[in-house]
């Protein structure tokens, strides 16, 4: 589904990845896990085109994308959440999913303008998918709620609708459990869980809670430093030398 | 559309309807004639401004554009008005995406300065080459529709104030469907648009071209109904008058072109009794006007009517 070929990427001298190799195989659940600076939205925002590598070559379903726009890019069926909530604060909750629909639709000024047929036919479409999607999600009951007023949690897991909205193939979360209680992590597990066995999408998550990572991933990959220390299933990785040493010199630090 | 739209336009159109019967003589008439026409340019300024979150001072370009090429096309080339008009709107939205180019990569104070030269040049332009240069030129064939002539005042009136009205659906339509409701994401978030597959760039060319249709036809529809037409009334004043009505009447929404259209042109006939005087309170009034109604009319009442009502989320 994914794969990466050395990639690097430099901030005015700061090596923010140097080298990142991994593929992500379809349909699996991949954790990026890592101590804070290590690189790991640096590598999200790589692979999804917003902020490209300098080096490196990302593969998507079987294609090349970097050099792509991220527009292009999430065309093809990769879509994203981020780490600081990136919402559209003054749309309601259901607006801000049909906006992911926008990947999927085609109608343009003139089409919305004049009130064609097939606008009228599109805007009804992704009213319906996106109301399934806050089904899907259990926000439906903040459907019309200004998507701001949400508390973080929900906000979080708005991102999420959002994303799904796009029909992605590959779905990226960055630190999707962050400010959320121990109940809403769990909730977030089920949902990602889901996303993964009932829509067959694949997904990479970047997240601290390491519960949640160790519950719910099928490989995971440590970056420290930029580069990428160890790779394994959850089992393999708790018992990694190196990633327990990156994540013991993280907390002195 | 909306209840409150909805209401708006009734009110709108039977305001307009009446009109003709409640005041004597043409010269109400004509004065209604040009708050159309400027309500036509300001809409298209006010979708730019606030819903594109682009500014634009050289709307008197696109508006000049509209005049000058409709007029020679019908006169020299004898083109049927309708046509004329249609050739006009489609060369102002080519000079449009001229401007858009270079113009888009600014911001701001930047991207002000930039349309304020495209209108300047435009301005320059009519001025050298469009016939009768600086004075302008006349015979302009008034616009024929199905066979009738809209040559009286009061048929002029109805026409232009139904493409107002047809103006103002189209814009609510496309503000209220993907189109409108990308260019509220880009505000939101410009890093969230991109990733969910917006083409940002390829939507602020539109709406600057969007800006620019309604510019032209306003400027056609102003030289095909006055028949005579110099480059003075396409400078760069008349640029600021537009974005003078968009900010008083209210960016965020079409109606507030409209309002802000309808105040700026009616004002000095108002004024006409202080005389020697008028400019001086023309300006004490928008100064003041600006200060104390800084969001605009239209959203001001709007929010009024909204706390009246108790409610929270009516949306124009
Ligand atoms: N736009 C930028 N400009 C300069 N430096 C940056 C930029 N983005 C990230 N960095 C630097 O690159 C390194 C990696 O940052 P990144 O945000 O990818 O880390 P992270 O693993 O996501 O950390 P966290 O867990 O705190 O989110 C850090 O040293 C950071 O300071
Ligand atoms: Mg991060």
């Amino acid at each position: 589904m994914l794969e990466l070929n050395g990639i690097s990427k430099e901030f005015g001298g700061v090596r923010a990845l140097s080298n990142v190799s991994f593929t992500v195989k379809a349909g699996s659940v991949s954790a990026l896990i890592g101590p804070n600076g290590a690189g790991k939205s640096t590598l999200l925002n790589a692979i999804s085109g917003i902020d490209p590598p300098d080096q490196g070559e990302v593969v998507f379903a079987g294609e090349r994308v970097n050099g792509l726009s991220p527009m292009t890019i999430a065309r093809r069926g990769l879509s994203r959440t981020f780490q600081h909530l990136e919402l559209f604060g003054d749309m309601t909750v259901l607006e801000n999913v049909i906006v992911g629909r926008n990947a999927r639709t085609k109608a343009g000024f003139l089409a919305s303008g004049l009130r064609l047929p097939f606008a009228l036919r599109e805007e009804r479409e992704s009213r319906k998918t996106s109301e399934e999607i806050l089904d899907y999600i259990k926000l439906s009951h903040h459907r019309d709620d200004l998507a701001s007023n949400l508390p973080i949690g929900e906000q979080r897991v708005l991102e999420i609708g959002r994303a799904l909205a796009t029909e992605p193939k590959l779905l990226l979360l960055d630190e999707p459990a962050a400010g959320l209680n121990m109940r809403e992590t769990r909730d977030l597990g089920e949902l990602i869980k889901r996303i993964r066995t009932e829509k067959g999408i694949t997904i990479i998550l970047v997240e601290h809670d390491m519960d949640l990572v160790m519950s719910i991933s099928d490989a995971i990959t440590v970056l420290n430093f930029g580069e990428v220390i160890a790779r394994g299933t959850p089992l393999e990785i708790q018992k990694n030398p190196l990633v327990i040493a990156a994540y013991l010199g993280d907390e002195e630090a | 559309m909306g209840r409150g739209n909805f209401m708006a336009l009734a009110l709108m159109l039977l305001g307009v309807a009446g009109m003709p019967f409640l005041t004597s003589g043409s010269y109400a008439l004509t004065v209604g004639i040009f708050a159309g026409i400027n309500a036509l340019v300001a809409i298209g300024l006010c979708i730019l401004m606030g819903s594109a979150g682009q500014v634009s001072l050289g709307q008197a370009g696109f508006y000049g554009i509209g005049a000058y090429v409709s007029s020679v096309l019908s006169i020299k080339f004898g083109l049927p008005v309708a046509l004329s008009m249609i050739a006009a709107m489609a060369v102002a939205s080519f000079a449009a995406v001229l401007l858009a180019v270079p113009a888009l990569r600014l911001k701001g104070h930047y991207l002000a300065v930039a349309t304020l030269g495209f209108g300047e040049i435009i301005n320059v332009l009519l001025n050298e080459w469009g016939p009768g240069g600086p004075s302008g030129f006349g015979d302009i064939p008034h616009l024929t529709l199905f066979g009738y002539t809209l040559s009286s005042t009061t048929a002029n009136f109805y026409f232009i104030w139904i493409c107002v009205a047809a103006v103002i659906i189209f814009s609510l339509n496309i503000l209220n469907s993907r189109t409108g409701r990308s260019l509220r994401a880009i505000h939101g978030s410009e890093t969230a648009s991109i990733a969910m597959g917006l083409d940002i760039v390829a939507l602020k060319m539109k709406v600057f071209i969007l800006s620019a249709v309604y510019a032209s036809f306003a400027g056609a529809l102003y030289a095909h109904y006055v028949t005579f037409i110099s480059p003075s009334s396409f400078n760069l004043f008349y640029s600021v008058l537009a974005l003078m009505m968009v900010v008083l009447g209210g960016i965020t929404n079409v109606w507030g072109g409209v309002a802000g259209a309808i105040i700026i042109t009616i004002l000095p006939e108002l004024l006409r009794k202080f005389e020697e005087f008028d400019v001086l309170v023309y300006g004490l009034i928008l100064t003041l006007s600006l200060l104390f109604l800084r969001k605009g009319i239209v959203p001001l009442l709007i929010e009024k009517a909204v706390r009246l009502k108790g409610g929270s989320g009516a949306r124009a």
